[in-house]
């Protein structure tokens, strides 16, 4: 029966990966099929123009396929050969109004504003649709399949598997798990995280889902509330982050235990419970990914909360191209020099990619921590856990909590 | 359940003292983006 479930299982995630492949390749096929009936940008010919654009040029932009814009871009007139105000009858060359276009079209203008902040002098910001695209496509798109996939899968999986029970008999006895600023910190970070990701959705997905169903008025107060509460809440999130990394990094260190663990599926199907101590190896994935993308999360929101200050995207870049690693992949070499809004849009887009990945891990953390698994909420609810809960999934943290005090731990409590 | 509870208040609290240090700082969209000449409607 067992081997049936392992088996049904397996599939059911053989199917998802795969439909979830087939569809992120579909759209880069097509584009491949119509990059055949225009002619490479290499090969575009601009003498018959005198440099200017050509047709090429314009059925290739129609057809949203890369342009190389330098033939515009650098093109700019030079404003020291103009002619003098007085003589300036006619567009005269160095000061003509096309170049003057061109230099704010390509933010190469001498421009100067009242408005303070680096972006005021961007007029015509060049690089906006592909992230507004990427916004509204993919990123919304496959950020809302991961997390009703990962739904689905939970939904799925207590079907198939069921409640993990307690398999011994209860002592009745109680030991203490975890105190009550442990529990805090743990419920500050859940409760921001939560509102974090429920404010995050509406802001990215509400003009998709919740205007057509609401109406745009309703939204505008549901949109300024939402970004109230992303904006302030996100300094709890940060603050409890903190506080659990320095609580509990002394117990999620990688050890042979978690080997076994891993090897034996935690004992989710079955083969008996294999020891853990305080933390199993599960849940230190869970701590380290916690850590480690909440970080980048925070780095990220950081940056869009303090917009223009805090510009990430560019260096990294640069450090990157530095390993070759950027081409190695496919992605050619990475811009390593943006305007104030594109390195915004990268720090929104990095934002949110790793905040769906966080979502759907936290969403498997939640379920096992509640329903999936009988005794396993009083850990955090009050503190107290059950005796033989702790043996069945932390035996050797109960032996070392044993050891270190006596006979019978000091928090156990009889049996009513 | 009081370390929830404590929890989710200190959100709420955490929440609205940052709004409010973070605009006495000088931080706030007006203050960042915004030049002293330009007329201002409070």
């Amino acid at each position: 029966m067992r081997d049936v479930r392992k088996i049904i299982l397996g599939c059911i995630m053989a199917v998802l990966a795969f439909m979830f492949l087939m569809s992120w390749m579909t759209p880069g096929s097509v584009n491949a099929q119509e990059a055949t009936t225009v002619a490479p940008e290499a090969e575009i010919d601009r003498s018959a123009t005198g440099g200017a654009t050509t047709l090429e040029d314009i059925m290739r932009r129609q057809q949203g396929l890369p342009v190389d814009n330098d033939y515009r871009a650098e093109n700019v007139g030079n404003p020291e050969s103009a002619a003098g105000l007085s003589e300036q009858l006619g567009t005269l060359g160095g000061a003509s109004d096309p170049d003057l276009w061109r230099g704010m079209r390509f933010n190469a203008a001498d421009v100067t504003t009242q408005v303070r902040g680096p972006a005021a002098e961007v007029l015509i910001q060049d690089r906006g649709m592909w992230w507004l695209q990427f916004r509204e496509g993919p990123l919304l798109t496959y950020g809302g399949y991961l997390l009703l996939g990962t739904l689905g899968f939970l939904a799925l999986f207590y079907l198939i598997r069921g409640r993990v029970r307690i398999d011994g008999e209860k002592t009745g006895r109680r030991i203490e798990r975890f105190k009550n600023f442990e529990r805090f910190g743990h419920w500050l970070l859940a409760g921001s995280f939560i509102l974090l990701g429920i404010t995050g959705l509406v802001s990215l997905m509400g003009r998709k889902f919740l205007i057509p169903a609401f109406g745009h008025e309703a939204y505008a107060w549901l949109a300024t509330g939402s970004k109230w509460i992303h904006n302030n809440v996100s300094w709890a999130f940060m603050l409890a982050l903190v506080m659990i990394f320095v609580m509990w990094v002394i117990h999620n260190f990688p050890d042979k235990t978690d080997l076994k663990w891993l090897a034996k599926g935690g004992g989710l199907f079955g083969g008996g419970h294999p020891p853990a101590k305080k933390f199993n190896a599960g849940q230190k994935l869970i701590f380290w990914s916690t850590i480690v993308l909440g970080v980048s999360i925070s780095v990220s929101g950081l940056s869009l909360l303090f917009p223009f200050e805090l510009p990430l995207f560019a260096k990294t870049f640069a450090i990157l191209n530095t390993t070759g690693l950027p081409e190695m992949l496919g992605f050619g070499v990475l811009p390593e020099t943006m305007t104030p809004h594109e390195e915004m849009q990268y720090a929104q887009l990095w934002h949110a990619i790793v905040s769906f990945v966080l979502m759907a891990i936290i969403l498997a953390h939640i379920y096992i921590g509640s329903i999936g698994m009988e005794g396993a909420f009083d850990a955090m609810g009050n503190g107290m856990v059950e005796e033989q809960w702790a043996k069945e999934h932390h035996s050797l943290w109960v032996e070392e909590v044993k050891q270190r005090e006596g006979k019978a731990p000091s928090g156990a409590t009889p049996a009513e | 359940m009081k370390a929830m509870l404590f929890g989710f208040v200190a959100i709420a609290v955490i929440a609205v003292g940052a709004d409010f240090t973070l605009d006495q700082m000088g931080w706030s969209a007006q203050e960042q983006g915004a030049s002293p000449s330009n007329v201002r409607l409070d």
